[in-house]
């Protein structure tokens, strides 16, 4: 039995491909004489969640999980779970990131200054405290070897080298793995991977400094509401409408309130759709909120 | 998957602790197996399904784990060797039977799996099961990998037929879903040694029962015996400086952190074993109990006399991991105190909590509820995730089940400031809702109960359940009529919705809220993503439209992201059009109609 030994991360969103790709892995390890152990979360993550599989092989191998700090190279199918994995990466330990960005539904959620929660792409940057980062547009080296839902292996075949597997047993563990359906494909994207060379020479256009997007005035507003007009509850149009929940009723009162009146994003839903003209949305100049992670992405 | 190939050598393949169970059922020639699906549990019957194409074993989904150890106690009872399998709520639900089960015992045997999962990452609790078995008084075998998952399946088996009892086989998240190599054996078709009336044994009247009380004490006292012999239990010495006891994926992280440390790793591990633990204590100098979860053998050694540490030193609260085990050895000094390695830190990253999927059902029904400004009780499913932003409209969740009785409570309660709905998946229904149901029509209660019929199991991966018209094995079957289930059930008012139309399903809800009595609003629409994936022709937004209101952003569907592009300083929206699965519910809600569908060759919207 070969006497290395080694420890793999492989992460994503739910539905990537994360577990199918580290079955693979395992895969090649157990056909090249090794112990694998691999251990993931199938469940509620799936669900557009993070998912994540530990791979350890050696001559012995005991524990599924691996510590943190302790993973020898992360395969990331997605730019933020990367970035999210570096802690498990040893120092000198390689990080493989594919430059796709799913950003979650809860990235868009300030309204009012508009700051998106997804961390920027600058592989650049992430040298800093990775030194071995391997980044790739890993759908698009997909698409041009046939099939860009196969970018997986493209970030399998990046991570080839790496490990002491033979040419043989990957071959073996993708196709005892891989649909047959997708089975070329997913060769044709292992071997674009494995043909990639990192550093990568800078592709036109990086290293000149981002260009931030300018500030926008962030969107506030204040409702007046004319209570004579107002029809009530019987209408409601307005409540139905505010994509903020700003406007409901206090028990059994006829005039619309405003309930949440720091929410109001004057976006003028209101003021247009009310069949009375009783309300009239102002935009008002307010100091943007707190914005979440400084994460404007370019 | 494609590891458990049809024929059955000697060779090691990687398995996950699930697909091991299978195979080590098969290899002991079970006969029926039946379950009902709950991480990390699910994939020992699909396993179990795939390693069976002849059909030689009869494999269910029952309705719930009352249902499914019923089934398995009667298959016992019957002859044939008998798998059930759940989640650790799940034994919850079928310890009725369970704990009388340890009374009757029955002809051949009978393996019950509760999965566990610490760490709670797909569960509404983590309760550590070892303790049930002790309860119920039934034997508990704890694998720490695949190999030792295949090997205590067949282990069970024949404990359960040797001792006339049912055999609790508990794993936990990281045997059941990690893989290791495990070397498979004969696969043997199922036992079939026949009924055999026997009344004083299976007929639990008190006059019977009383006599089985005593028979399980004895067997407890036997199965003792046993298990200070059994190679399941084994000590294995090294330095006698420490000795470590442990079980189940504990011993693996053990073995790594402490790799010179003595260890009495015990797979058989109710009864304790009480003489091997102090054989053991008495020939190594400090003791140690590492194990997952609660105090269970802690407390038993401490009962004995031994003067072990865990608790003290590891975590009570969530999953034990390799970095929990070394800073529980840190803190008792066995190991360098030293600084542990700082690992980099990472960036500031986006949170990604799990999320309704584009296109999901579950959707629209909760925008609704929430616009109506009901108080909702849930239940456990996909749509569980309404509780969360942006849908923000769900306040309970406890078990499955309980939003129709809570409902209930609730309105009788007469705190409850508005309209109260319970929101229950078809799954959840037939699994423990029709009880509830049954009872909210007979007290006449003021109330909405909101079925989510989306034909499947969905949280769980799209198992089928008695509403769903399909067999585990993907056969056509008879199906539950759900609407017709309801009105026999004595509800008058029944109303069946597609959750796809947005004003429908709010005028549905509106309408039931506002009559008198009991009524049920049925969302019928099926699930995007499992059994089948379903897509339709995916929407776009038309930019020069869109007022950027955020309407659309409401819903939470994945597939609408925000673009670069500003309007009076908020973010216009797009469309990931290729993960968008054409529901039509955003084009319903946008009031400047910038979203439609995609038309092939032509730009989306003429202006
Ligand atoms: C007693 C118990 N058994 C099993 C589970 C696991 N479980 C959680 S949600 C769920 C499925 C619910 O299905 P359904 O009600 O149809 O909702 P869907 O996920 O399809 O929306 C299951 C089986 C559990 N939490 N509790
Ligand atoms: S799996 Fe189905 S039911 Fe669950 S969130 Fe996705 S679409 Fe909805
Ligand atoms: S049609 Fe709209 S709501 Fe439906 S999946 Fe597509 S983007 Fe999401």
């Amino acid at each position: 039995m070969p006497a290395e030994s080694g420890s793999v991360l492989l992460v994503g969103v739910g539905g990537q491909g994360v577990v199918l790709s580290s079955a693979v892995a395992a895969d090649a390890a157990r056909r090249s004489g090794f112990d694998v152990k691999q251990s993931e979360v199938h469940g509620m993550s799936q669900r557009g969640g993070v998912v994540s599989s530990h791979l350890r092989y050696g001559p012995l191998v005991h524990s599924p999980l691996i510590g943190a700090g302790e993973a020898d190279a992360v395969v990331a199918l997605e730019w933020n779970e990367g970035v999210r994995a570096i802690p498990a990466l040893r120092p000198g330990g390689t990080l493989i990131v594919s430059l796709d960005r799913i950003p979650p539904p809860s990235a868009f959620v300030d309204r009012h200054g508009g700051a998106v929660a997804y961390p920027a792409v600058a592989p650049d940057t992430l040298r800093r405290t990775v030194p071995d980062v391997r980044a790739a547009d890993a759908t698009s080296v997909a698409a041009a070897a046939g099939n860009a839902r196969a970018m997986n292996s493209v970030l399998l075949g990046i991570l080839s080298p790496l490990l002491p597997f033979p040419a043989e047993a990957w071959d073996g563990a993708i196709a005892a793995n891989v649909p047959r359906a997708a089975l070329e494909a997913n060769r044709a994207a292992f071997a674009a991977g494995r043909a990639l060379r990192f550093p990568a020479a800078p592709a036109p256009g990086t290293g000149r400094p981002r260009r931030r997007a300018p500030a926008e005035p962030p969107s506030v507003g204040s409702v007046d509401i004319v209570d004579a007009w107002c029809k009530g509850e019987d209408c409601a149009i307005c409540v139905r409408a505010c994509p903020e929940y700003v406007l409901g009723f206090e028990p059994d009162a006829r005039p619309v309130r405003a309930v949440r009146p720091d929410a109001c994003t004057a976006c003028m839903l209101c003021e247009i759709l009310c069949p009375d003209f009783a309300i009239t949305v102002r935009r008002a100049a307010v100091p943007a909120g707190p914005s979440l992670v400084a994460a404007e992405t370019t | 998957m494609s590891s458990i190939a049809a024929s059955s050598s000697s060779i090691a393949v990687l398995l996950s602790g699930n697909e091991a169970i299978a195979q080590g059922a098969r290899e002991a020639g079970v006969g029926v197996a039946a379950g009902y699906p709950g991480t990390p549990s699910t994939e020992i019957l699909e396993a179990l399904v795939r390693s069976d194409p002849d059909r030689e074993v009869y494999v269910e989904w029952s309705s719930n784990e009352k249902v499914a150890i019923d089934v398995a106690l009667g298959a016992a009872v019957g002859g044939t060797r008998a798998l059930t399998t759940m989640k650790h709520v799940g034994l919850n639900v079928a310890s009725d039977t369970f704990m009388t089960a340890a009374y009757t015992g029955a002809r051949a045997g009978l393996v019950v799996v509760s999965a566990d999962d610490p760490g709670m990452h797909s569960s509404q609790n983590e309760q550590d099961n070892r303790f049930l078995a002790r309860f119920a008084g039934v034997p508990l075998l704890e694998p720490s990998d695949s190999a030792e998952a295949r090997d205590l399946t067949i282990a069970a088996f024949e404990l359960a037929e040797r001792f006339d009892t049912p055999v609790l086989l508990r794993t936990t998240t990281r045997i059941a879903h990690a893989r290791g190599l495990v070397t498979l054996g004969e696969r043997r078709a199922p036992s079939r040694a026949g009924f055999v009336r026997d009344a004083a044994k299976y007929v639990m009247l008190p006059g019977f029962a009383r006599r089985r009380r005593v028979v399980l004490l004895e067997r407890l006292e036997a199965l003792r015996r046993h298990a200070e012999e059994t190679p399941l239990n084994r000590v294995e010495l090294r330095d006698p400086a420490v000795g470590v006891v442990t079980s189940g994926i504990a011993y693996q992280y053990v073995r790594e952190a402490l790799p010179e440390a003595s260890v009495l790793k015990l797979g058989l591990t109710h009864p304790l074993p009480e003489a091997l633990v102090r054989d053991f204590c008495a020939r190594v100098g400090r003791v140690l109990v590492i194990e997952e979860l609660d105090p269970y053998l802690e407390e038993q050694l401490r009962a004995l006399g031994v003067a072990a540490e865990g608790k003290r030193f590891f975590p009570r609260a969530g999953e034990l991991s390799p970095d929990g085990v070394r800073a529980g050895l840190r803190a008792a000094g066995l190991v360098p105190a030293g600084t542990p390695r700082t690992p980099a830190p990472a960036p500031a990253t986006a949170a990604r909590p799990p999320v309704l999927c584009p296109g999901c059902p579950h959707v629209v029904p909760f925008l609704a509820l929430r616009q109506l400004g009901a108080i909702v009780t849930g239940d456990i499913g996909c749509y569980t995730l309404a509780a969360s932003p942006p849908l923000s409209a769900m306040d309970s969740c406890v078990a499955m089940g309980s939003s129709i009785g809570m409902a209930m409570g609730l309105v009788r309660s007469g705190g409850a400031s508005g309209p109260v709905v319970a929101t229950i998946g078809d799954s959840t229904l037939l699994h423990a809702g029709i009880p509830a149901l049954a009872d909210a029509v007979a007290n006449d209660t003021p109330l909405t109960v909101l079925v989510l019929d989306n034909g499947t199991t969905a949280m769980t991966g799209g198992q089928s359940h008695p509403g769903a018209g399909a067999t585990i094995r993907g056969d056509g079957a008879p199906r539950v009529d759900i609407a017709a289930l309801c009105r026999a059930l004595g509800a008058r008012s029944v109303t069946v919705v597609d959750p796809y139309d947005v004003a429908a399903t709010y005028r549905a809800l509106e309408k039931a809220i506002a009559s008198p009595g009991l009524s049920v609003v049925i969302t019928d629409r099926p699930c995007v993503v499992a059994p089948v994936k379903i897509r339709d022709t995916p929407f776009t937004v038309a930019a020069e439209r869109c007022i950027a209101c955020q309407l659309c952003m409401n819903l939470g569907c994945p597939s609408i992201v925000w673009a670069d592009e500003r309007y009076e300083g908020r973010h216009k929206v797009a469309i990931d059009e290729t993960t968008c699965t054409g529901c039509a519910v955003c084009a319903q809600v946008c009031p400047t109609d910038a979203i439609a569908l995609v038309t092939e060759g032509a730009p989306a919207h003429a202006g």
